[in-house]
């Protein structure tokens, strides 16, 4: 019944030589993608643009006292093992979601950090988007500033990447909508006011002057699947770490902005 | 002419015939009111005016994701503005406008949702009163 009432409405549209438009989206070509600074009001890349003036900064410091710090039963600091950050972690954050071979699955650089405190320092894990979990993803992923994201295109990484992107084009939720719907086919316009952009994910954890706060990736996407009024996902779930390795996919060799600043 | 079933779960739906692309009967069953459609079309919860702009001077903030609503009463009858509100998806298979009075077919829809269409019987039919008076 349904589907016959499709192929009538369907059918009186080509009878009417109304053109329907094609149900598979259309990626971003290579040579139009932007970052969402460049979506930006002058005065808010002002903000991103000035050590001084970023916010995010705030937790970039405080990163890397906690990197200095002692931690876990080892007693040891992330620079006890890695040494000097600026070195070490040069590069980290542009390759993050990874795989991680004890798990057999990407992780994110938030869960890397939390990996290497309970398997290196033997400390509790950090919980998600809390001020320490986040300032030290800041600060690591500040090295990586200006480095191209490079995901890496293993074929372990590959049906992870596959899952991610099935994600991104599937509609969900009661508005029906997929990621694909705004942020491919329609990210030079508006929603309500706000540029809807290319969900490409250059500059995280970001400061979001809507949050008043640094958050990361998985906070933004949730907030996303709320406007959609889908089921969330929790924090971690591995639904989230296929969205955001495949987004990186989408970014590969785009400069990273960590902290960057966003409406 | 068909007659559509309505969805099981938690709230029933009216039922309603589509004749051609158009649904020419009220939901309701009476005719809705303007000013309350107007006050529905502005509410950001109704999610229109995210995607849509129109003649609301006093509304800062309004999307282009769609066309203007301006005109929406001379371009469309009551009955095809109200096809397009229940199921717009029905004429267009890859639109991004969401069907304001459906619940079957949705993939994950949060608890909070589940069941219930964006929109009521009641807040169409307003709505479909209040665009059919944008004439320019």
């Amino acid at each position: 019944m349904k589907s016959a009432g499709t192929i009538v409405a369907v059918a009186l549209l080509i009878a009417a030589g109304i053109a329907i438009a094609p149900l598979a989206a259309t990626e971003i070509p290579p040579a139009e993608r932007r970052s969402g600074y460049s979506f930006m009001a002058p005065d808010t890349k002002a903000i991103q643009d000035d050590d001084t003036a970023n916010p995010g900064m705030l937790w970039v410091l405080d990163g890397e006292a906690l990197w200095n710090s002692k931690a876990g039963a080892t007693g040891n600091a992330c620079a006890d093992c890695h040494n000097d950050a600026r070195a070490s972690m040069k590069g980290v954050a542009a390759r993050y979601p990874a795989y991680d071979k004890a798990l057999a699955r990407p992780v994110n650089l938030e869960q890397r950090i939390n990996l290497c405190r309970t398997r290196q320092q033997q400390a509790t894990p950090f919980a998600f988007e809390s001020r320490d979990l986040l300032a030290l993803t800041a600060f690591v992923a500040e090295q990586s500033r200006g480095a191209a994201i490079a995901p890496e295109a293993t074929a372990e990484l590959a049906p992870f990447v596959a899952k991610g992107r099935d994600f991104f084009m599937r509609r969900q939720g009661q508005l029906n909508l997929g990621c694909t719907n705004c942020h491919d086919d329609n990210w030079d316009k508006h929603l309500a006011g706000s540029a809807v952009t290319q969900a490409l994910p250059t500059g995280y954890p970001i400061y979001r002057l809507e949050w008043q706060s640094l958050g990361s990736l998985q906070r933004r996407l949730r907030n996303c699947i709320t406007g959609m009024r889908a089921q969330n996902y929790d924090y971690g779930a591995p639904e989230l770490v296929e969205l955001e390795l495949y987004l990186m996919t989408r970014a590969r060799g785009m400069p990273i902005e960590t902290p960057a600043v966003r409406p | 002419m068909l007659a559509l079933p309505c969805a099981a779960g938690g709230q029933e739906l009216r039922p309603y015939t589509i004749t051609g692309d158009a649904i020419v009967e009220s939901l309701t069953g009476a005719p809705g009111d303007a000013v309350r459609g107007r006050a529905l079309v502005l509410e950001r919860t109704s999610t229109c005016i995210l995607c849509h702009s129109g003649p609301f001077p006093e509304e800062k903030f309004q999307g282009d994701l769609a066309p203007s609503l301006s005109g929406s009463g001379s371009r469309w009858s009551k009955g095809q503005l109200r096809l397009r509100l229940v199921s717009a998806s029905r004429l267009n298979p890859a639109t991004i406008m969401p069907s304001y009075y459906r619940v079957d077919g949705l993939d994950r829809v949060a608890p909070a949702w589940r069941g219930k269409p964006i929109l009521s019987a009641e807040q169409i039919e307003d709505i479909v009163a209040y665009l059919a008076t944008l004439l320019e």
